[in-house]
């Protein structure tokens, strides 16, 4: 075969691949009318009102660890705040319901994502309404998988935590990050030679407290990422210590308590 | 009439393989190159690309050991249909058994193409760690690669190791022993070496990238120690897992040690910065952007996965 004809056929084969790679994105069933049925329970859905703004990569750059970042234009008015990977098995990945005084700015998670979806985050405002702001991400190439990186590691260093402050970029308010340690494990891996599943353990909720305040709890699922991940604001209270209380589907119980830093 | 032109193609692809191996002649790049690049150790370059039907999967180097009984397989490609040319392409230099199939690790341009080796007398071996990560994997790579391969996916199936490999084992293929070596979590978490101490050629696996960025899918620093540690392997030259089939060695470690030391030393500094992930990953290790292919396609998300993992460090 001469290098002219193999460049022709080679032409075609991408030619092909393009089209497959559109259809596949544009074919798959739009899940999210099932879903507002399923999560919501069929309520009315106001979109990108401004009252919630959603920050997600327009590419997953690795499937397992895709950061994304709700935040809220009005923090005092939002009571809870969802967010939904719409084409993941589990699609809600995390509900935060947020106290009433914490008044958080933003929360940055990391989820897992399995393929081209559309991400959705839903905020319930203190009236009860819903609003909410979508984005389209690609998932990344085909190498680039949704699964841990070290099991054991991730094993070895289960519940383990760590916390850091940030100056906040809003006057008054405080920045911090909790980290906790935990594989975060899907149960949704069959092994494709025993034919067996790894059975589910991930972390399905946190509590974060300044003092005997909460600043948020959420309740999560198997989209979080391994060794789940939170960035957030708060207005402080005065409290001296900022505790976490955090559970797994198996029963696991953490706990972790830090010294806030005074005020600079 | 799409899967007629891919059947052409290979069929050709076969055909021409065959005949020039046998003449040993200069070959087009349609042919499947198998090349002796030691006595009784060949060598195949794949492209530096990303998976895609057009190139069947056929972007990792491969590579086999001929002992005085019996071959070893060191990957298989990326697809059925590239195993299958290079198993074609094998036979014209050696009519031996395969008795081993080695994977150096659990991606599909290295496992892919295990089908077509399969069969009595064959045995694949793998770190210990690969049974797990194909299981933890393998279903997500066949349908992700369905997506961007099409039918050039067609026959490709997962086949674990029935040998695997805690630290390290050595291999007979009759007065000819090859060593292999498991290591820590590095570039995945199931890297194996091979070493053909005959010849002293090093088959790295993606432990070595060449050209093409690295890709970290294990641990940035696990990558920085072993990269570290295999520079002591003594060899004189290695079959990288992506980039030029040949390299002298330990020099050939030099350009991937400088990438991963700039890589984390970039993402400690965003880290200890505060910055978020996000933010990181789109600036880390850019000054190395120049120097390597698929930079865009890999950094970013070895970037990504390495702030995940320093965060961690105390400070």
């Amino acid at each position: 075969m001469t290098r002219t004809a193999r460049a022709t056929l080679a032409a075609a084969f991408f030619a092909v691949s393009l089209a497959i790679g559109a259809r596949a994105q544009t074919n798959a069933p739009d899940p999210w009318p099932g879903l507002v049925t399923d999560l919501f329970k069929g309520r009315d859905i106001r979109k990108a009102d401004g009252t919630i703004a959603l920050e997600a990569p327009t590419r997953a750059e690795d499937a397992a660890i895709v950061p994304m970042t709700m935040r809220f234009a009005d923090p005092a008015n939002v009571r809870v705040a969802t967010l939904v990977i719409d084409q993941n098995p589990m699609p809600m990945a995390a509900t935060f319901t947020l106290g009433d005084k914490a008044a958080v700015d933003f929360i940055e998670t990391r989820v897992r994502v399995n393929s081209y979806t559309n991400v959705h985050a839903v905020a319930e405002t203190r009236d009860g309404a819903l609003h909410s702001e979508m984005k389209f991400v690609k998932a990344s190439g085909g190498c680039s998988a949704p699964a841990g990186k070290d099991p054991d590691e991730a094993r070895a260093n289960m519940g383990k935590m760590k916390y850091r402050e940030f100056k906040s970029a809003v006057a008054g308010k405080r920045e911090a990050q909790i980290m906790i340690r935990h594989p975060n494990n899907s149960g949704l891996q069959m092994d494709q030679i025993t034919r067996a599943y790894t059975p589910a353990h991930y972390v399905d909720a946190v509590e974060v407290w300044q003092g005997d305040e909460l600043i948020f709890k959420m309740e999560g699922g198997i989209s979080l990422s391994e060794d789940p991940n939170f960035r957030f604001t708060y207005a402080p209270n005065g409290a001296k210590t900022l505790r976490v209380v955090a559970h797994d589907n198996q029963g696991g119980a953490f706990k972790a308590e830090w010294p806030i830093a005074e005020a600079s | 009439m799409w899967n007629n032109n891919l059947r052409l193609f290979l069929a050709t692809f076969a055909v021409v393989a065959g005949a020039l191996s046998a003449a040993s002649s200069a070959a087009p790049a349609t042919t499947f190159q198998l090349v002796e690049i030691a006595p009784g150790v060949y060598a195949h370059q794949g492209e530096t690309a990303l998976m895609t039907r057009a190139n069947l999967g056929a972007i990792a180097n491969l590579g086999a050991i001929v002992g005085g009984e019996a071959v070893a397989v060191i990957d298989t490609g990326g697809s059925l249909l590239e195993a299958k040319a290079f198993l074609a392409a094998l036979r014209e230099k050696t009519q031996k058994p395969i008795r081993y199939v080695v994977n150096t690790h659990a991606h599909p341009d290295h496992v892919f193409g295990n089908a077509a080796f399969a069969g009595p007398g064959v045995t694949f071996v793998g770190h210990k760690n690969l049974p797990r990560a194909l299981a933890a994997r393998g279903a997500h790579y066949l349908s992700s690669f369905r997506q961007t391969m099409g039918d050039a996916l067609d026959g490709v199936s997962i086949i674990g190791p029935s040998l695997t490999v805690a630290e390290t084992a050595t291999l007979d293929l009759g007065d000819r022993t090859i060593d292999l070596q498991a290591w820590r979590t590095s570039h995945s978490e199931a890297d194996l070496t091979v070493l053909d101490k005959n010849t002293g050629t090093l088959f790295s696996g993606d432990l070595l990238f060449l050209q093409h960025v690295p890709v970290v899918d294990g641990s940035l620093l696990g990558f920085l120690e072993v990269a570290d540690r295999l520079a002591a392997v003594k060899a004189e030259r290695v079959v990288a897992g992506h980039g030029p089939m040949v390299a002298p060695w330990p020099k050939a470690l030099e350009d991937e040690k400088a990438y991963l030391t700039r890589l984390t030393a970039d993402l400690r500094a965003a880290i200890k910065k505060g910055e978020g992930v996000a933010a990181a990953s789109a600036d880390a290790a850019a000054s190395e952007r120049a120097k390597w292919r698929l930079f865009d396609d890999y950094n970013p998300r070895n970037a990504t996965a390495g702030f995940a993992e320093l965060e961690w460090e105390e400070p």
